[in-house]
């Protein structure tokens, strides 16, 4: 029984240990395909592009001229000064405008259950997350990221940060993580659509109000509140923890500075749980019949 | 059937179809209250920095926040309703059957917009408000007269609001894509209706440049009208500073509108 495996065994076997990981690379190929074909589509309306993508930008620059007229009046804001809250904000919004970018989309599925295309996507031999996260890609939407990464650069500009080389390291993993962070959202309000077909909108209270939330320093908020979306849902990992250790600033509640490290096993988890609430959520999908 | 019943007929139903999506308006509500609550705490921090700002105190701030959850899909600030559904039928065509039926197309859209609003006035915006009500300190007048007189408020900025909207709809006559103006005055409408921060507070010459547009006949309006910031004299300077916008506007609408149907040429023969 001690044998060394024949070389069948070795092909025999070969698929099974694939089989995690070919769906991913299909599916991340066919996320490519489809975004590719968008992007195509768009160009094909340059002019029209243009405009859209200023109006992205314009409609998201639109919040922090609200806070620069905020600015206008006082000098600081829950005790932050407007290059801080510059800062927030810019993580926030660049955060979230990668993962709206990616996969903002997926407030579609709602509409797509309720008319039934979506019975479209399950005959195609490709992930169903990935042609809904694909759905409709719109470049326009880097409108936002542009915005967020121009205020980024503005408080960099401004602000005196004591760098060292864990902070300038942690600035581009706390981006990334915090579009993972988003996109586990997206996705799980994804999933909740399958549920609550009409209730799409209560995704954006955890997206768009999510990131409005993270553009304003957390001693401005209620203690439970911030409690909330550090234990409950970790969005506090997005910016508000890793971002306030760059800035040399003490976190509301009483944490050690090591979490301020945290926000890629944050992320992992938080992408794990949404692909489990998405399996459950396309399981428990039932096509209208009609 | 008499012209009032027609169009009371076609406000009833406008009313009803935005009643029947109960579950999407439960998400409405939902998101609108977390805004609220993200917007209140920051309203907070300002007037704890800055007491009185723009000539309101603390809970009238507040006030603003939840009665901006609760009005703004009621006057329809980021749009929405019916003018997608006109700009399509100008785009597709339809309309030439709009315009040979027996009723004003205006007047047919202001009834079924009229309708739309009475029921988000209803159905969006008493929850957030009660909410609001609820765990944060507000400054709500005790007086039914008040109130009746921001109801009057509330009329006449749905109908600033249809107006605005009705001109964007007749653009589609000249563009093909309407997307471009829609976008436009969507973003005009959430930045000087006050939505993101009251026009009072509004530095210098953009705060008295804001005041003047249109779209602070939205919600600023009503909002001071509720917080008791205008009566006598104030209220009756109030109301005719959005009747005569609404007015302007309507008018406007129904010169675009005949302007277009000279020169519209249905497709398709």
């Amino acid at each position: 029984m001690a044998e060394p495996p024949t070389g069948t065994e070795e092909r025999a076997a070969a698929p099974d240990a694939w089989a995690d990981v070919t769906p991913l690379r299909d599916g991340l190929r066919a996320y490519l395909l489809i975004a590719g074909m968008w992007v195509r589509s768009t160009m094909a309306y340059r002019a029209s592009f243009a405009m859209t993508a200023f109006g992205n930008f314009a409609a998201t620059a639109l919040d922090f001229v609200a806070i620069l007229l905020m600015f206008s009046r006082v000098d600081e804001l829950g005790g932050y000064s407007l290059g801080e809250v510059a800062f927030l904000y810019g993580l926030s919004s660049t955060a979230f405008g990668l993962t709206d970018l990616a996969i903002g989309s997926m407030d579609r599925l709602g509409r797509r259950v309720r008319d039934g295309t979506l019975d479209t996507l399950l005959v195609r031999p490709v992930p169903v997350l990935a042609q809904v996260a694909a759905d409709r890609f719109a470049l326009r939407r880097l409108g936002r990221v542009t915005q967020g990464l121009l205020v980024l650069g503005y408080a960099l500009a401004v602000l005196d940060i004591e760098w060292t080389a864990a902070k300038v390291l942690l600035m581009p993993v706390m981006v990334v993580s915090g579009a993972a962070v988003f996109a586990a959202v997206f996705v799980a309000g994804g999933a909740f659509q399958f549920v609550a077909q009409d209730a799409s909108e209560v995704q954006n209270s955890f997206t768009y109000g999510g990131t409005t939330l993270l553009q304003y320093p957390p001693t401005v908020f209620a203690k439970e509140l911030v409690r909330g979306v550090t234990f409950v849902l970790p969005l506090a990992f997005v910016n508000w923890l890793p971002g306030l250790y760059v800035l040399g600033r003490p976190y509301p509640l009483d944490l050690p500075q090591w979490v301020a490290f945290l926000p890629p096993p944050v992320a992992a988890v938080c992408c794990a749980l949404a692909g489990l609430a998405w399996r459950a959520g396309l399981r428990s999908y039932r096509s209208t019949g009609s | 059937m008499g012209t009032g019943r027609l169009y009371a007929a076609v406000a009833v139903s406008g009313f009803r179809r935005y009643a029947t999506y109960r579950v999407a308006t439960a998400a409405g509500v939902f998101t609108n209250t977390v805004f609220g609550l993200i917007l209140a705490y920051t309203y907070i921090a300002l007037w704890d920095e800055r007491p009185g700002l723009g000539g309101y105190d603390q809970a009238q701030a507040l006030t603003y926040v939840w009665l901006g959850q609760g009005l703004h899909s009621a006057v329809a600030v980021m749009g929405g309703g019916f003018e997608d559904e006109l700009a399509d039928r100008i785009r597709t065509g339809d309309i030439a059957i709009d315009l040979y039926r027996p009723a004003d197309l205006q007047a047919w859209w202001l009834a079924a917009d009229a309708g739309r609003a009475a029921f988000q006035l209803l159905g969006r915006g008493v929850v957030p408000m009660l909410f609001g009500g609820l765990f944060f300190t507000l400054a709500l007048p005790s007086d039914l007269g008040t109130w009746a007189a921001f109801l009057v408020a509330v009329w006449l900025g749905v109908l600033v609001s249809f107006a605005i909207r009705y001109l964007v709809a007749l653009s589609a006559f000249w563009f093909m894509d309407g997307a471009g103006v829609q976008q436009l005055v969507g973003l005009a409408g959430i930045f000087f209706s006050g939505l993101l921060l009251p026009l009072n507070v509004f530095p210098g010459v953009l705060g008295e440049v804001a005041r003047v547009l249109p779209w602070s006949a939205l919600m600023q309006a009503p909002a001071d009208v509720l917080l008791g910031e205008r009566t006598g004299f104030g209220l009756l300077g109030t109301y005719a500073f959005q009747a005569s916008w609404a007015f302007a506007l309507l008018a406007a609408g129904r010169l675009l509108q005949s302007v277009a149907t000279r020169r519209v040429v249905v497709q398709g023969g």
